[in-house]
């Protein structure tokens, strides 16, 4: 199959798109990439292909559209399927699904909270979102990844979010590895892995566009 | 080996009206267990610690959770019947959209819809309506969001219907007037028998919704 046929409308720092370039590093499969401005105008083709949401990441097979990270990822795995992101028994599979929205509803918004709170909200935002650490380090447990002895579908959608994580222990002043140590390790795990390194920014630059969030919020 | 498959529910709650029409669709029996959610049992609990919600699925002792998931390891495990997700990687990961679409917004516009008043429900019974003109347009003129066949999208959605005398009675206004459609789709899926007998009658939810409305003081 062409490079073109597969487009990724993308975005360098967020961790949505980076789920995508991870699965897609994963299965070999050979991708065009168009950087999109996020926070400026949003280019023609994004707003054609996402007229819901209007978001990165979008990605465009053979012009045909996907969108929503999760959703992506799973069409990446129903298409190419070696090697398998999701387990192959369903009860495992529903158990990837479930941790997997989990993830969802919580990581990314739970640590937002922390660089848009003031004051004592901090505190707040700070204990919940390393509550929902420690409960997937509950879900861990002793396993190399959330798939078991393999790198899949729950570490794919998880591994991204920890990017953002220095900008959350720098405004709620806490450091992950103290509170969740079995979680850092996992984090550390899959960072000896050569396609998330590959596809994940450096979370000093994304501490950088952070601080640019804050002050468009009017927190700074 | 028999399947024992339980289901803990709470009979207006949309999401699981959602399960029991997948479990009629696939033709399957199963033990219905009625929850009382301001007062939740031990095995509630044990089944779902992490939300500590309806509906769950509880298949030969291993429990289930949200709705949105059940429907899709009923379609895996039961396969060869009635399947509700295509077979086709991309029409799937539609399907999968605009089902994610529907949890993300409708519940919440219709739950705000009955539980405000005045200018703050003309915002938002706008956006309802915005909501499901949308998704007329998502169904175009396909007898069903599956296409031919009735699918994911359509057990997704069909539940809210039971809703929608609820949302009209409180809210003052027609869907019917503006989604002409999309109450079309929702007669046709009712000629069901998977959906009649799984939906709860929109009266019983309506008076199930003034009770919330008491409960929160908008009444």
């Amino acid at each position: 199959m062409s490079k073109q046929e597969l487009l990724l409308l993308d975005c360098g720092v967020s961790p949505f798109c980076g789920r995508v370039r991870i699965a897609l590093a994963e299965k070999g499969v050979e991708y065009e990439s168009k950087e999109e401005n996020v926070l400026g105008a949003k280019s023609e083709l994004l707003l054609s292909s996402n007229p819901v949401y209007k978001k990165v990441p979008v990605l465009l097979h053979n012009g045909k559209p996907l969108c929503e990270s999760s959703i992506i990822v799973q069409y990446i795995d129903d298409a190419w399927p070696s090697p398998p992101l999701l387990p192959t028994s369903p009860y495992e599979r529903v158990q990837a699904r479930f941790w997997g929205d989990f993830i969802e509803k919580k990581v990314f918004d739970g640590g937002s909270k922390i660089w848009k709170s003031k004051g004592e909200e901090i505190e707040v935002a700070k204990k919940e979102f390393i509550e929902t650490l420690k409960q997937l380090e509950g879900t861990l447990g002793d396993k190399d990844f959330f798939g078991g002895e393999n790198f899949g579908f729950v570490d794919i959608l998880l591994i991204p979010l920890t990017t953002w994580f220095y900008a959350y222990e720098k405004f709620g002043d806490f450091k992950v590895e103290e509170e969740c140590p079995k979680f850092s390790t996992w984090v550390k795990r899959c960072k000896q892995r050569e396609n998330v390194v590959k596809a994940l920014p450096e979370p000093e630059m994304v501490y950088e566009v952070v601080l640019m969030l804050r002050k468009m919020h009017g927190v700074e | 080996m028999a399947d024992e498959i339980i289901l803990l529910d709470f009979l207006p709650s949309i999401f699981g009206m959602r399960i029991r029409v997948a479990l009629a669709e696939k033709g399957l029996k199963y033990e219905y267990r009625e929850q009382d959610l301001w007062n939740k049992s031990p095995l509630l609990l044990e089944m779902n610690p992490v939300h500590k919600k309806i509906p769950v699925l509880i298949h030969n002792g291993k429990p289930i959770c949200e709705s949105t998931i059940i429907v899709q390891y009923i379609d895996e495990v039961w396969k060869d019947k009635s399947p509700l997700l295509p077979a086709d990687p991309y029409e799937r990961a539609q399907a999968r959209f605009w089902a994610d679409y529907i949890d993300k917004k409708l519940y919440d516009l219709g739950k705000k819809i009955t539980l405000t008043k005045g200018e703050e429900q003309d915002t938002r019974k706008r956006e309802f309506l915005e909501f499901l003109k949308l998704l007329e347009g998502e169904l175009g003129d396909k007898p069903f969001f599956g296409g031919e066949n009735f699918g994911f999208v359509d057990v997704s959605l069909v539940a809210f219907s039971s809703r929608f005398y609820a949302y009209e009675s409180f809210g003052n206004f027609s869907i019917e007037a503006e989604c002409p459609k999309l109450i079309a789709w929702t007669k046709r899926c009712m000629e069901r028998e998977s959906v009649s007998s799984s939906l709860l009658d929109p009266q019983k939810v309506h008076d199930f919704v003034a009770g919330m409305r008491r409960r929160y003081g908008v009444e």
